[in-house]
This record gives C-alpha cells, sequence and structure tokens, in this order.
C-alpha cells in the first residue's frame, strides 16, 4: 500500500513509568500490588466542571452520559493524597531529574519555571477527576530528522480492576509523556521512531520495566479521513499494525459512505421505536432481560452494518461502542440476525412493525430502563448519521484491542482542558540545574562497548544492552562471570526455554547468577542450565535444581566413571582411538547428568582413551 | 525559539504563560514580547427556570464555595454565588428548591468575626420572616463550627439552617461541594427545626452527615468526613444520591421553635489553652476580658501555679469557663484538690460543652444576660443542644 500517496500522517506519545523511589505527588512507594492486597475501598462519583463559556467539556459530557459511581481500592502503599483527601506533596525531584535527563537526551530546551497543571479525566482513572502534568521542555531531536515536540512529567492513573473498580496503586506513580510532531508517514516508520525512543528511555536505566510500564498512543490520520488517537499500544511490535489497521478502517468507512450515498441511505433522527412488546416472548436471554427494547431503522444500510472495516470489527461494532456509553452491552442488528437466540419469525415481525424493506437494516438495544434504552438507541442514531455524513470518519480517542483493532472509547477531547495545580508550587529549572544535568551512555553505544570489550556479536549486544535484564548482565560482569555465558543464557536459553512453555519470569536473577557461578566453579555443566532453569520455573529453589540435577562429581569420581565407561566399551576404543572420544562424551555427560563442564569430561576423556590404546 | 501563548500573571519573577496546548510555563518576563491583548470575553449567563410548585430554600453565602467556573483559557476559577450559577453547575438541585439567594460576604472562613455572625444572624432572620422554607449558609469549613454555633445561639428558628461547604476545592470533579449541596438543600427542606452542619459521613459519596450546630467540630485538615459529632450521635443522615432524610428522635423538628433573633454579642472573650509550664503572665493579658473559657487538661484542670492569677481575673470581673481539651467526656472540679481550688477561685464548669462553642456561647451569655447571676446559670444550662445532661454510654 502506498501510505504516501494515502497521505497518512502519524505522531506518537510514549507514556513511560519512571523507577523512581517515591511516586510523584505523595511519599508512597511505586510499588504496583496484587488487587487481593487491598485493605480498603471507598467509593466516588465524579462530575465535570462547568467551564466559563458555560460549557462542558465534550470527552467530559461523554463520560457523563451514565452518572457511574467509581469504587477505589487503597493498599498499605497508598494514601490520602490518591484518596484525594489530602492535598499533594511537592513535585518529587527525582522523577524531574529522570525527565531532564531524558530532556536532555533529545536536545531539548527545558522551560525556565515548570508548572504543574491539572487535566481534565472524569473516566474514574484518577480520583480528583483530573491528572496532574507538567510541560518540562520542548523541542527535541529524532536522529532521522524527526522531531520531538514535548516532554511532560505526569502521574499515572489508576489500574481499571473491571467496569467501575479501580486499584489505587498504579495512581501517582511518575510518568513521562514525550510527544513527537505528526512526523511519520509510513506504519514502519512509526515502529522505529517508537523503538527509538523506547531505547532512549531504557539508557537512563531509572524507568520501570515489563509489559504495562510503557504505552504508546498513536495519532493517525489519511487524506480524507479524521484525526484519530489510539491509545494503549503496549507492545512496540503492534504499533505498525495498528497504523495499518486503522488506515484500513478509514479507507473502509470512506466507501461504505460512498456506498450509502449511492443509495440514498437515510437516518431518521426522531426514529426510535419502543418495540418491548414484539419481544415478550422471546428466548434470547438478554432481551428477556431488558425492561425497554428500542429499535431504529436505517434506510440502505442493509449488508453496510456487518461489513468488516478492520479485522473483527465491523460498522455494528462502532454503532455498539457508542451505544455501550449509555450503559447497554451492546446491539443487535438485522445484518447479524436471526442468531443469538432472536428467531427468524421475531426479526420478521421487527422487520414488518419497523417498516424496514429489504435494503434497511434495524438495529436494536435492550435496556434496564427506558432511559437507557433511549439514550442506546439514540447512541445510534448519532454514530449512523456520521457513517453517512461528509466526514463519516468521526475525530475519536480509541482504544486497542489484543490483535491490533481499534475500538471507540470517546471524542477527542478539546483542546483546553487545563487549569493550574494550585496545591503545588512551581519548580524553577535555573542554568546550573541544566547544566549539571548528565547524560548516560546510549544502549546503542552501550552494545558497541559490548561486542568490542566482550567479543559478543554486534546484533546480539544490540538486544542484551534493550534487554529487560541488562542490569543482571552488568552485575554478572561485575561479579566475574564470563560475558559470553552471561549473554547466552539470557538471550538465548531463555528465549528457546519461553518457546517450549517454560515460565521464564518465575527465576528469580539471583538464580541466574548462582548458576552461572556454579558452571564457572565447575559445580554444573554449562548443558545443565536449561534444565536447572526449568526445575527453578517449577518451582524449585536453586539449590534444590543443582543438588537434583548436577549431584556434584569430584575429578577423582569423574576419572573412575570414565575409566569404567572405557572399560565395558575396550573394543570400541581399541577400535576408533580418538574418534571414540566424541561418541563416549555424551555417554558420560549423561551418567553425571551435566553436572560436569564438557571440557573437563573431554580432557580426561582424552587422556584415558590415550592411555588405553596407547596415542593411537 | 518562539512560543505564542497568553499572559496570565507574574509569580516569583517569572511571567507565566499559557499555551495553546494548555499548559502553563514560566518564563522571564524579558523574554515576552506582545503580540496583542485578548479581547475580553464576557461570560454565558445561564438561564434557570425555577419550579413554582417547590419551595423556596434561601441560600446565604459567606464564601464557601458552592460552585465554580473555570475559564480554561486562562486557567482562572471562579467562585459562583448567583443561584444560576449553582444550578448549572448542580442541577439536582432544581429538583429540591426554587432558591434565593444572598451574598452576604466573600471571606475566607479563617477571617470571620463575631460582627458578620450577627450580620449573618440578621440576614437569615430576615430569610425566615420572609418564609424561607429553609436556609443553607455555604461557609469555608474552618470556622464553620463557630459560625454554626454562634447561629445557634442568636437564632431561634422554625425551620432548618444547614451550613455547608467543601473540603476539596470546587473546582474539582471529585470535589465534595455538589453532593454536600444536594444534601444540605434536602435537610433544608426536611423536617428538621434547628441549626445543623451537613458535610460527608464518610470519605464514601454515599451520605452526609447531620450534625448539631452546638455539638460538632471539624476533626480532620482535609478529609471529606472531617466533620464529626462529639458526644452525641448526628442528629440525622441524607443518603446520596436518593436525597432520603432520616432524622433522630433528639432532632429538632420543624416549627418548634417560634421565630426570634437575638443578635447581641460581646467580643471581648477569648479562648486559651493550657499547657504544661504555661506562664501565669499569658492569663495576665487577659485582665480586663468579659469572658475567658479555658480548655484545660482532664477533667479541666490548670496547674496550681495558675490559680492565684485565675482567681485574680474572676475577682475582677471575667466569668472564666472551663472545658476539656480532651474534647470528648465533661469536666469535673470535684475530684482533685485542683479542681476544687478553681472551684473556688470561682471558675464555672462548662460540663461537657465543646471549648469553642463553650466562648461563642460565653460571647451571646454575656451580651444577652441582664446580670452576672443569670448568666453564670444560663452558662450552666444546655441552651441550644450545646451540652447534654448526661452522658449516654458508647459515645
Ligand atoms: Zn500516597
Amino acid at each position: 500500500m502506498d501510505y504516501k500517496a494515502l497521505g497518512l500522517v502519524a505522531g506518537i506519545e510514549i507514556h513511560q513509568q519512571l523507577d523512581t523511589k517515591e511516586k510523584l505527588f505523595c511519599h508512597c512507594p511505586t510499588a504496583l500490588r496484587e488487587t487481593a492486597e487491598h485493605n480498603g475501598e471507598f467509593s466516588r462519583y465524579l462530575r465535570a466542571t462547568v467551564s466559563e463559556m458555560g460549557e462542558i467539556d465534550r470527552a467530559a459530557k461523554e463520560e457523563m452520559k451514565s452518572n457511574r459511581m467509581f469504587r477505589y481500592y487503597t493498599y498499605d502503599t497508598t494514601c490520602l493524597v490518591e484518596n484525594d483527601e489530602e492535598p499533594p506533596a511537592p513535585l518529587n525531584d527525582e522523577a524531574l531529574a529522570v525527565c531532564l535527563t531524558i530532556a536532555k537526551m533529545f536536545s531539548m530546551t527545558p522551560v525556565p519555571q515548570v508548572h504543574t497543571m491539572r487535566k481534565l479525566v472524569i473516566d474514574g482513572s484518577n480520583t480528583s477527576g483530573f491528572q496532574r502534568t507538567a510541560l518540562v521542555a520542548f523541542n527535541g531531536a529524532l536522529p532521522d530528522g524527526g522531531q520531538i515536540e514535548t516532554i511532560c512529567l505526569e502521574e499515572e492513573a489508576a489500574q481499571r480492576v473491571k467496569d467501575e473498580v479501580f486499584s489505587l496503586d498504579r495512581l501517582g506513580i511518575p510518568l513521562v509523556e514525550i510527544t513527537t510532531a505528526p512526523c511519520m508517514h509510513t506504519p514502519e516508520e512509526v515502529e522505529q521512531v517508537a523503538g527509538y525512543i523506547g531505547m532512549v528511555l531504557r539508557s537512563t536505566g531509572k524507568v520501570k520495566r515489563g509489559l504495562g510500564t510503557i504505552r504508546q498512543d498513536v495519532n493517525i490520520s489519511i487524506a480524507s479521513g479524521a484525526r484519530v488517537e489510539i491509545k494503549g499500544v503496549q507492545e512496540l511490535d503492534l504499533i505498525a499494525e495498528v497504523v495499518r489497521r486503522e488506515v484500513q478502517r478509514q479507507q473502509n468507512l470512506l466507501s461504505i459512505r460512498d456506498e450509502l450515498v449511492k443509495r440514498g441511505a437515510s437516518v431518521d433522527a426522531a426514529g426510535g421505536t419502543d418495540v418491548t412488546a414484539l419481544f415478550k416472548d422471546t428466548k434470547s436471554a438478554v432481551l428477556k432481560k431488558a425492561k425497554k427494547i428500542h429499535a431504529i431503522v436505517l434506510k440502505g444500510f442493509a449488508g453496510l452494518v456487518g461489513r468488516e472495516i478492520q479485522p473483527e470489527r465491523r460498522l455494528g461494532s462502532e454503532m455498539s461502542d457508542y451505544a455501550k456509553k449509555c450503559g447497554v452491552g451492546g446491539i443487535f442488528h438485522t445484518d447479524e440476525l436471526p442468531a443469538y437466540g432472536v428467531t427468524a419469525e421475531e426479526v420478521a415481525q421487527l422487520r414488518s412493525h419497523m417498516h424496514a424493506v429489504e435494503p434497511d437494516c434495524v438495529v436494536i438495544v435492550a435496556g434496564a430502563s427506558e432511559k437507557q434504552a433511549a439514550c442506546a438507541i439514540g447512541q445510534v442514531i448519532t454514530r449512523a448519521m456520521i457513517a453517512c455524513s461528509d466526514r463519516p470518519v468521526p475525530e475519536e480517542t480509541r482504544k486497542m484491542l489484543e490483535t491490533g483493532s481499534t475500538a471507540y472509547m470517546r471524542p477527542l477531547p478539546g483542546a483546553a482542558r487545563m487549569y493550574p495545580e494550585t496545591d503545588v508550587l512551581p519548580v524553577l529549572i535555573d542554568d546550573n540545574r541544566w547544566a549539571g544535568v548528565e547524560i548516560p551512555e546510549l544502549l546503542t553505544a552501550r552494545a558497541e562497548r559490548f561486542s568490542a570489550e566482550y567479543g559478543i556479536e554486534k546484533n546480539y549486544a544490540l538486544q542484551l544492552a534493550s534487554s529487560d535484564k541488562l542490569p543482571l548482565f552488568e552485575q554478572s560482569v561485575k561479579e566475574g562471570i564470563r560475558p559470553k555465558l552471561a549473554a547466552f543464557t539470557i538471550l538465548s536459553t531463555t528465549t528457546e526455554l519461553r518457546r517450549d512453555g517454560v515460565d521464564i519470569a518465575k527465576i528469580p536473577e539471583q538464580a541466574y547468577l548462582d548458576t552461572w557461578h556454579a558452571v564457572q566453579d565447575g559445580k554444573a555443566a554449562k548443558e545443565a542450565i536449561p534444565e536447572i532453569f526449568r526445575s527453578i520455573a517449577g518451582g524449585s529453589t536453586f539449590t534444590e535444581a543443582l543438588a537434583k540435577l548436577a549431584p556434584s562429581v569430584s575429578r577423582d569420581e569423574l576419572e573412575t566413571i570414565v575409566r569404567k565407561i572405557i572399560a565395558e566399551r575396550k573394543d570400541f576404543v581399541a577400535q576408533k582411538g580418538m574418534g571414540a572420544l566424541g561418541p563416549l562424551m555424551g555417554v558420560v555427560m549423561k551418567e553425571v547428568r551435566g553436572s560436569v563442564d564438557g571440557r573437563v569430561v573431554s580432557e580426561i576423556l582424552r587422556k584415558e582413551i590415550a592411555a588405553v590404546s596407547g596415542g593411537k | 525559539m518562539d512560543k505564542k501563548g497568553v499572559y496570565i500573571t507574574e509569580r516569583d519573577r517569572m511571567a507565566v504563560i499559557k499555551l495553546d496546548s494548555g499548559y502553563n510555563i514560566g518564563v522571564p518576563p524579558v523574554s515576552c514580547t506582545l503580540i496583542s491583548r485578548a479581547a475580553p470575553v464576557t461570560p454565558q449567563q445561564p438561564q434557570i427556570v425555577q419550579d413554582d410548585k417547590l419551595p423556596t430554600l434561601a441560600i446565604v453565602s459567606t464564601g464557601g464555595t458552592i460552585a465554580s467556573r473555570i475559564d480554561y483559557r486562562t486557567g482562572s476559577v471562579t467562585s459562583q454565588f448567583n443561584a444560576a450559577d449553582i444550578l448549572t453547575a448542580i442541577p439536582e438541585l432544581k429538583e429540591i428548591a426554587n432558591y434565593r439567594t444572598i451574598p452576604l460576604a466573600t471571606i475566607l472562613s479563617e477571617n470571620m468575626t463575631p460582627p458578620i455572625w450577627q450580620e449573618l444572624a440578621r440576614a437569615i432572620f430576615h430569610e425566615i420572616k420572609g418564609g424561607a422554607r429553609g436556609i443553607i449558609v455555604t461557609h469555608g469549613t474552618d470556622t464553620m463550627a463557630y459560625s454554626a454555633a454562634a447561629i445557634s445561639f442568636m437564632v431561634d428558628s422554625p425551620v432548618p439552617i444547614v451550613f455547608v461547604g467543601s473540603q476539596r476545592s470546587a473546582d474539582r470533579p471529585s470535589s465534595d461541594n455538589a453532593m454536600n449541596a444536594v444534601c444540605a438543600a434536602a435537610a433544608a427542606t426536611s423536617d428538621l427545626g434547628e441549626v445543623a452542619v451537613v458535610m460527608h459521613g464518610t470519605t464514601n459519596d454515599d451520605a452526609c452527615a447531620i450534625h448539631r450546630g452546638t455539638r460538632v467540630r471539624k476533626m480532620h485538615t482535609s478529609r471529606r468526613d472531617a466533620f464529626r459529632s462529639l458526644g452525641t450521635e448526628p442528629i440525622g443522615t441524607v443518603e446520596y444520591p436518593s436525597r432520603k432524610v432520616t432524622l433522630t428522635p433528639d432532632a429538632v423538628r420543624r416549627g418548634t421553635r417560634e421565630p426570634a433573633l437575638h443578635d447581641a454579642l460581646d467580643p471581648h472573650c477569648a479562648l486559651v489553652q493550657f499547657f504544661p509550664g504555661m506562664s501565669a503572665n499569658l492569663l495576665k493579658a487577659y485582665d480586663g476580658y468579659h469572658g475567658l473559657v479555658i480548655a484545660g487538661t482532664g477533667l479541666g484542670h490548670t496547674s496550681t501555679t495558675l490559680i492565684p492569677v485565675l482567681k485574680q481575673l474572676a475577682d475582677n470581673g471575667t466569668l472564666i469557663v472551663m472545658t476539656s481539651q480532651c474534647m470528648h467526656g465533661r469536666v469535673c472540679d470535684r475530684v482533685y484538690d485542683t479542681g476544687r481550688d478553681l472551684l473556688d477561685a470561682g471558675i464555672i464548669e462548662g460540663g461537657d460543652t465543646l471549648p469553642e462553642v463553650a466562648l461563642v456561647k460565653l460571647m451571646w451569655v454575656l451580651a444577652n444576660a441582664p446580670d452576672r447571676k443569670t448568666a453564670v446559670g444560663m452558662m450552666q444550662d444546655c441552651l441550644k443542644g450545646e451540652c447534654t445532661r448526661r452522658s449516654t454510654h458508647g459515645l
């Protein structure tokens, strides 16, 4: 696909959690917890504040469609600041220092005086109803000529446990938000830039690692489409796919619109109809449970509501997302019916009741109340009208689904929804402070150094430098472990085990170090590492694993074993001479179950074979 | 590098600029160039239709913020006092009543004074006479309990007088202002017939507690449920969002009292907390005061070294009332020698009256009692629920 011709423009926002001792605006640790460990709960409502123009932000208004009560889990590692029951502490200086380091790594210009703002967020993920955020620096450069617009220091939001329940452990963890200019024009370019920025961030050694600690938001538009912001892409490998699928979605929405116009499709804005009576004897569990069922005829939409716009997503999915904002579970449409317990007769009755003809599609929603059903059908009407309008791709904030497709979240927020956080004093970044910010070695540079100093192959070194086991590698080198042994274990052994279904995450870093020391001290063979790891991942301690898999064999014992094996295969050795070394090697290793270094076995074998065969 | 933005203010010798992105940054003023002056924008005035079938409540504002507006172009937050603005911000209020708003003062509650209590009492009385079904007083939380006590003594009211405020600023979406205001309006239209403070009952947005105006205290600096009834249970609750009001049998009912205003106060009174090692000279400074409340230790004690000075003050005409810094329980100066000596020195026991309520009461009693003997009697009587005759189990 020629993305440049399509006018693809993309920019990214990268959110990276920082690994500081304390949270951004309180003195709680930045520790993530299991929800089962929570020690309290409380519940709140959020409401948008009226702005000077008498308006409520459109994204906020959308969230307020249902007056939802949010529940929050507290922990012994959270405090009244997270509960929005106490004013914030001063801006965490450690976090600011990391942010300035990153800013300097991108050659940015710092803001002379940093002001913390409140950014309106009323989806429940912030107990206060706003996210505290401060612009720290701007105008950074990327190596390929791209531009970074800003870097902000923000507080992380609370983690959604389920529906309207949030966990407060994550709320307040420092986060840097890096925003690039809309300077990318292909999906691959987006992936490269995101990868580079991630590498720079990890180079500081002060960012959190692991899934969920870095999130990318992607801003995408194509020439006749609209700007869409896709939230929460957690895996770098998926970014390019997300961009490709969004382009596909926008193109399909455009072509559906063309088809609708050709058919003379129309939507009656006031056409929502109560059809509850039609389904009073229905077998569909969803409809049976509903207090009110509303329907709308979409004239000329037949077949298009069910048309796929990106993998697993149809125009109907978009309508469903809109309807869900009113609290309903989703929608049914005649492109997919009869199904879900709705019979062909019921569909026929519905069509006839709604005066729908063949080119029409009928959509129904099931609500727990008249208000909810009316709200949901109103949302379906709104989305259907957009589909056949001049601008069939609405400007939206969307969330990424597992495979790289996306679902509607809310309208793009209006630009101005920030006001000062008066409880936090501004912080001066004077010339002295900026001059004193030290730039750490880039991971790419570190990789070159590994390659040069330790003789590790270049590609391998780069993988190692960007691995989340880098601190482990550096520690191992410091402890005198052979760099190649550590690198091989970290990059190859674990990958193979993971492919085998072994849960690598269960192996503590100390076990890596213990294993390497055992190998270097001759207590275990290099070849035994996978088995030791497998055992530890299965729940053994390192000592248990070592005892089980690699009972220590002394050199004397080993020589006895070797002599015994040679004696048992006297003829074979006599016949093959040194040629027997290879085959016997396997026999010995099996006998000692990998507990001895292969080199030692080979050395003894060579000596003993020579003694028996007279050096033949 | 050039950035365009709106100049907001100057802070710590830096010019605060709001960028298009909404962020504020501080830059040296010399680095700014004026491009143009922003045209002033007049805020839209919302139109509100009131429902004649609903009762009318009077909202007297003293400075506590019940509603605010944010100008996202400048980031400025302004408090709103007129009915239309309040109803735009908190639409549920429209379902409860019609409102008349009386902007009495716009002060931080720490700047409250007895003369403003008097103005407040008169304004409230005027609204009661004018037929208001109930009164809501918006008030900063710091001294709300003092004001509620003052109004309790100054105004006899057949209708509820409800003090309300917010612990978390009204500009934040999580503010307790809206729920407190809705619950206050519900309480103000209920069967209640006395002065009360209506604020969050717990940290949850599920119910407000109705506290008697003379038994309530701010017990936390920042939590929503900072207000607590001491030595008694709250006199009622308002559930949210159902707005169901439940009153205890103890709560004074609507129509029980005839309206009356006794707005005289004697401000020459003080409250002093005793502490170990307190110098007698500190107390000497109160010479000439008409009334003095002491928050003593335990059952109501000061060190014996202070007793001669206290006796001298009492002999010179200062009415001295003993309360306890324990907050819970009543004083009893008949148990230990020190207490008996204090009584001999002419000090009056304040029962289980809270120290700051005793102060407000003393101001009122001294201005309204015909003579000292009556004043002493009134200080020992329970007038508006400020003290209890018996300490009940469990509180
Ligand atoms: Zn905290």
